[in-house]
């Protein structure tokens, strides 16, 4: 199963980034293989609609969950239609590494 | 020039048919010819009738206004009674509608989120795996605005003591201690 993560960075080290549409990278976790993969997100400068483009951009790498700080109201609706679990984490010191870990539980 | 965009409507629960069909016509060519009713207006119609809120509630569960609702709500029935008299076949599709999936709270790691398949029951967090959770109400939401509003100050307008704002106390019924007029909001 493979689960989206926003981050500030591209290391494990980074924090969790509070925004959906325009976070920095977004880190692709594999639960099987273990494998971590950052890409940097190429919506974060966009002037509009950078939810629903992150959205496409997410969903085309067949994600199941996607954990963030807030998703907005355009998202939410999508995401539902595609099926696709989200999962809010408030707490923005957390970092990929220790939220990796919780998802290992 | 364009007319204004419609708001999203939410629906709770879609319905499990695709429409209804008529039988036993008396003109005896059943007709192919269908009403369309929009999934939104399938959604007022089982929240007022079958579930029996009013339009006041059933309108925040769809997160539109009262008004709406009502046309909506107007709307389901005129195209229903249009297929039943001129013995249509309806349709249940289409509509600038949204659907909504139930949300929790693990008391773990304090994290939000939603199940976003229906037929399954969620039981542990997906995040920490802890069984401990709560099915989240969004009345719920409105406690982190009260803890900002706990933090701001009344103003004396006269004097200009100041004092920690109660919430839900409106600071105008408040007296100033000092020089006892009456509070106003600190509008900064």
């Amino acid at each position: 199963m493979k689960i989206a993560i926003t981050s500030t960075g591209n290391t494990l080290e980074s924090t969790i980034d509070p925004r959906f549409g325009r976070c920095a990278y977004y880190v692709f976790y594999d639960t099987e293989t273990k494998a971590t993969e950052f890409i940097p997100n190429p919506n974060k400068d966009a002037e509009g609609g950078a939810g629903p483009a992150s959205v496409q951009f997410v969903a085309s790498k067949n994600v199941n969950k996607i954990i963030s700080g807030e998703f907005g109201m355009k998202i939410k609706s999508l995401l539902d239609s595609l099926k696709i679990q989200m999962i809010v984490h408030k707490e923005q010191d957390k970092t990929i590494q220790e939220i990796i870990e919780m998802l290992n539980h | 020039m364009s007319p204004r965009i419609k708001m999203l409507r939410k629906v709770l629960n879609p319905p499990q048919i695709n429409g209804f069909n008529p039988y036993g016509s008396k003109l005896g060519i059943e007709s192919r010819e269908s009403v369309n009713l929009f999934y939104e207006e399938y959604e007022a119609l089982r929240l007022c009738d079958y579930d029996g809120y009013n339009h006041q509630e059933a309108s925040a569960m769809m997160s539109v206004s009262r008004p709406t609702f009502t046309r909506i709500y107007a709307s389901a029935l005129r195209k229903i009674a249009k297929a039943f008299v001129e013995g249509k076949q309806i349709t249940i599709k289409g509509g600038k509608v949204y659907f909504d999936s139930d949300w929790y709270q693990c008391h773990q790691c304090r994290c939000y989120f939603n199940n976003p398949e229906k037929d399954k029951s969620i039981e542990s967090c997906p995040l920490c795996g802890n069984h401990q959770i709560e099915k989240f109400e969004y009345d719920n939401s409105t406690d982190e605005n009260e803890d900002e509003l706990m933090t701001e100050l009344c103003k004396c307008p006269n004097c200009g003591f100041e004092q920690e704002h109660q919430a839900k106390t409106p600071c105008k019924q408040l007296v100033c201690k000092k020089c006892h007029t009456t509070f106003q909001r600190n509008e900064s």
